[in-house]
């Protein structure tokens, strides 16, 4: 059988809708929210500050600690609170995806804490987390080189799309699921994982795929973070 | 010859080119990229001249030297305090600093000032490695006894001020009150009358959101002059 069709009647270079909120958490030093499709993940990040124990401290910069975490409720089946063994690594590949933008060297000594939540999941849930992330960090007002957009690409059947959902995901003959975190204005890939079989001309397709959508998802970003703070910009028309 | 690609007061967000051309040259939170200058923060776009700058619109306090701030005591040790003042760091308050009469060596320095209590002080250094050095020798840097503490954002601290302390001084006088603002956004409010003091409470987070309007002193004037007859 080909997959000719989408399940959700969606092109094949069609993302699901975006939504994206900053400033959520009202204690946070910076949050946002990011909604695609029916996947919700929110981050918060609390930071800089002093880190303790000491033996972590790095006096050349600042470090960057991620917890990605579903809540019970995200997904149908109840899932066990706590870290799991996939949770840790989503974890770690965030903290490495949005490393390479911000700029740590001011604050020495120092922690910056990201926290991710998801609070619905429909796969793309590491690429929901990082999006919402990178805007949190902008809005606790820290020094980034750049955002980071990510959205996941793949195979499902014999095609390759951009955005797959949970049915596409469990597709029976067959998907691929490659997570990409791209930096939009230096056009460079941060985070690259593949999960399953994909030849050497589908992954370049994917790729191309990948950063013409992270182009589309910085354009909600960057409006995002603007409307937080829209108000002080009509100040010099009164 | 250079190209500007935002208008001065344009929200920017990280990673967005502001100019292009060697012309302009790159001040606060912004920083160059071969021919290009591009923008670190969530801020205000601010250009004079050639130079490019960013108005942070969020974060947290950045120690300056000179900058009076209101903290509160977190440590007491043999050679003075920890004050935290908001930001990343935790600040030192030596006894050379704080107090001038003679000190025991044994001495309980809870005396002079103890766990939770808040005070006005000015940072005299901050080194490269982020130690930040206070002193309470000075006009109006004390301990701060009664009254109430709020906070607002450290980058609207100068419009609460205002020019020359216009926009402060109007407070002051209007409601009696005793107020200290500190440059990281930590205010200190203690007022005879509590009626006046809670007045004043509600103009400063008046003007910590609406920062951005032109004409604002006016504007706080005819809210007091109502507020109070």
């Amino acid at each position: 059988m080909v997959y000719a069709k989408r399940f959700d009647g969606r092109k094949f270079d069609e993302m699901r809708k975006i939504e994206a909120k900053v400033g959520i958490i009202k204690r946070a030093d910076g949050s946002a929210m990011f909604k695609i499709g029916d996947t919700i993940a929110i981050a918060s990040v609390y930071g800089p500050r002093q880190l303790f124990p000491t033996f972590l401290q790095n006096p050349e910069k600042g470090i960057l600690r991620c917890l990605y975490d579903m809540m019970s409720f995200s997904v149908s089946e109840r899932k066990r609170p706590g870290p799991t063994r996939r949770s840790t690594e989503i974890s770690l590949v965030t903290e490495k995806a949005l490393l390479p933008a911000l700029d740590l060297s001011n604050y020495p000594n120092t922690v910056v804490d990201v926290f991710i939540e998801i609070i619905q999941a429909d796969s793309g849930t590491r690429c929901a987390g990082i999006c919402a992330a990178s805007m949190a960090l902008a809005d606790a007002g820290l020094p980034m080189k750049d955002l980071v957009a990510s959205i996941s690409v793949g195979k499902v059947g014999d095609k390759i799309l951009i955005d797959l959902d949970k049915q596409e995901e469990d597709y029976e003959e067959g998907s691929t699921d490659i997570p990409v975190a791209v930096m939009p204005r230096l056009n460079e890939v941060t985070l690259l994982q593949l999960d399953g079989n994909i030849s050497k001309e589908g992954i370049k397709e994917a790729l191309n795929l990948a950063k013409k959508g992270c182009q589309q998802i910085y354009e909600i970003q960057k409006k995002a973070l603007k409307d937080k703070y829209k108000i002080f910009g009509e100040g010099e028309n009164e | 010859m250079g190209e500007l690609l935002v208008k001065n007061k344009d929200i920017v967000v990280p990673g967005e080119e502001l100019a292009i051309g060697i012309d302009y040259l790159p001040a606060g939170g912004v920083f160059r990229e071969k021919d290009k200058i591009i923008a670190l923060q969530v801020g205000l776009v601010n250009i004079s001249g050639h130079l490019i700058k960013l108005i942070p619109l969020s974060g947290k306090y950045f120690p300056k030297k000179g900058d009076i701030v209101i903290g509160r005591v977190t440590d007491i040790s043999f050679y003075g305090w920890r004050v935290d003042i908001g930001c990343a760091y935790e600040a030192n308050l030596s006894i050379k600093e704080a107090v001038s009469d003679y000190i025991d060596k044994r001495a309980d320095l809870s005396q002079y000032y103890n766990y939770g209590e808040i005070i006005a002080a000015e940072i005299i250094h901050v080194s490269g490695s982020k130690i930040i050095d206070l002193t309470t020798n000075g006009p109006s840097l004390r301990k701060l006894k009664g009254g109430k503490i709020i906070e607002v954002s450290p980058s609207k601290v100068p419009r609460i001020i205002g020019k020359q302390g216009s926009m402060i001084n109007l407070i002051k006088e209007k409601t009696d009150c005793k107020i200290t603002v500190g440059q990281n956004g930590i205010i200190w409010i203690s007022g005879t009358n509590p009626k006046k003091e809670m007045i004043a409470t509600e103009v400063i987070h008046k003007i910590n959101e609406e920062a951005h309007i032109d004409g604002l002193t006016d504007k706080i004037q005819k809210f007091l002059d109502k507020e109070i007859k």
